[in-house]
């Protein structure tokens, strides 16, 4: 039986069309349609309800050593108000999950992650951690709206206090008062766009979702579901767990390579890695000539040699072409590449194109 | 959106529209563009192909997804709907104009819901 997050009623009462999505119940659009909702965030904004993510508490002395062996990234240098992305390894190297930390006090960090991997995360992290640190669960009393778009900031600032808002990118602010709402609002988000995510109790999100579209009106504003969230971050290149990494696709075979601090000491599949060397794999972009869509799983080949397999395929709303991205052999990569796709037992012509297929003005 | 009376439709949510020049108009219901989303691509048959009533006709992708459109008729295409090509968000808009091919055939609804059927079989 899946989960209805705080927002479940508001999304049926407008339309949202519900589908069951990593254990719970979500709009994957509204009556407006994911092409209508992709380009309101990519010119005016629009709201998603993601308060299926997961979001668990390590604190203590002891929390920071326990990131730094969790992590791949390194969290030294991580102050106080500020969020850094990682992907957590497993002893091979592959991926358990990527999520975002946020550095909340001296000894406290709160991390967010993938709803599908939630339970799997919570017993992975519990199983290593060491010393003096606390583990806590707070995914069940947790809601978490995302505001992403251009006119994100003009509409966040009819409802709070300006100066609170985080200016740079990946930063936060805890405790504010959002249209009388405590949130923790925090500077980033998953569709290539300037926005926001805001984190309250559960039983305010309702009436902050409901204030945040009622001030976001006059701006073009409009809810969005999970569709144009996966078809935004595809054409901004953010990878998706379960697509573009897995437990056997590494971080560096994914293009994260700038999240892996391999002379940071050890972690959890450093050593792996590094008996790795350099990946024989890469994830790259692929525009799809001929008429049709690449979906996930589908084979890539350079001529008649499979080199490679699709992780996440759409057609580009804003772009207004067919876009993939794939893991392929190091030698299929390089830009202009000649590929084939086979999808339902026909080849589509494609070419390899530099990602993101999608990156907004500053 | 009101389904047109003069439509004769599948369970698979295809509608029929017989002419008067012994041809078949074939489209997908409102109901199946809307489970659908988005219309990104129609990958139409070539004139002269033959179809047998029950066989893929075509498929739609949608960004969502891929989905088969069965033939409701038997027959040969005569015309197929080029302005899909360019607008396949019309199959969006309006459905019962957005016709997919055009089927030689003889007027025969054995097997088809009518338009208050088709209503019912809805719910």
């Amino acid at each position: 039986m899946e989960l209805k997050t705080p927002l479940y009623d508001l999304h049926e009462k407008s339309g949202g069309k519900i589908v069951p999505f990593a254990g719970y119940l979500l709009p994957v659009q509204y009556p407006t349609g994911i092409i209508a909702e992709h380009n309101a965030v990519r010119t005016a904004a629009g709201l998603f309800d993601v308060s299926h993510m997961g979001e668990i508490i390590l604190e203590g002395e002891d929390a920071l050593k326990n990131l730094q062996h969790l992590l791949s990234n390194d969290y030294l240098s991580l102050e106080i108000g500020f969020v850094r992305y990682s992907p957590m390894c497993n002893d091979n190297g592959g991926v358990v999950d990527d999520l975002i930390v946020y550095r909340k006090g001296e000894d406290l960090y709160y991390i967010v992650v993938n709803a599908a991997n939630h339970e799997k995360d919570a017993a992975w992290i519990k199983s290593k951690l060491s010393g003096k640190v606390l583990f806590t669960d707070c995914s069940d009393d947790t809601a978490e709206i995302a505001l992403q778009g251009p006119r994100a900031k003009d509409i966040l600032k009819t409802l709070c206090d300006e100066s609170l808002i985080p200016v740079k990118y990946y930063s936060f602010t805890d405790n504010v008062s959002v249209g009388g709402i405590s949130c923790m609002v925090s500077r980033t988000g998953y569709t290539g766009e300037d926005g926001f995510e805001l984190y309250c109790e559960n039983n305010c999100a309702a009436e902050l979702w409901e204030k945040l579209l009622e001030a976001g009106k006059p701006f073009g504003l409009i809810p969005c579901g999970l569709g144009s969230r996966d078809t935004l971050r595809l054409e901004a290149a953010m990878p998706l767990y379960g697509h573009e990494m897995t437990d056997e696709i590494t971080p560096l075979e994914t293009g994260l390579g700038r999240f892996v601090k391999l002379d940071k000491g050890d972690f959890i599949g450093r050593d792996a890695l590094i008996a790795k060397g350099e990946p024989a794999r890469t994830r790259i972009g692929l525009e799809i000539l001929d008429r049709g869509i690449a979906r996930g799983g589908e084979p890539v080949f350079l001529g008649e040699k499979q080199v490679g397999f699709i992780t996440s395929g759409t057609m580009a709303p804003c772009l207004k072409k067919s876009i993939a991205m794939a893991i392929v052999d190091i030698a299929a990569a390089s830009e202009d590449t000649a590929l084939t796709v086979e999808t339902r037992g026909k080849r589509l012509c494609a070419k390899a194109v530099k990602l993101p297929f999608y990156k907004r003005s500053k | 959106m009101s389904i047109p009376n003069d439509y004769f439709f599948t369970q698979t949510h295809e509608w029929v529209k017989f002419t008067d020049k012994g041809t078949a108009l074939i489209g997908i219901s409102d109901h199946a563009q809307e489970e659908m989303g988005d219309v990104a691509f129609v990958n139409l048959p070539d004139i002269g192909e033959s179809f047998s009533a029950g066989d893929t006709l075509c498929d739609i992708e949608s960004i969502k997804a891929v989905s088969d459109v069965y033939c409701p008729v038997s027959g040969n295409v005569v015309a197929v709907n080029d302005e899909l090509a360019d607008a396949p968000e019309k199959i969006n808009k309006t459905p019962y104009d957005a016709w997919l091919v055009e089927i030689e055939c003889a007027k025969d609804t054995a097997g088809l819901m009518d338009a208050a059927e088709y209503e019912a079989f809805l719910g």
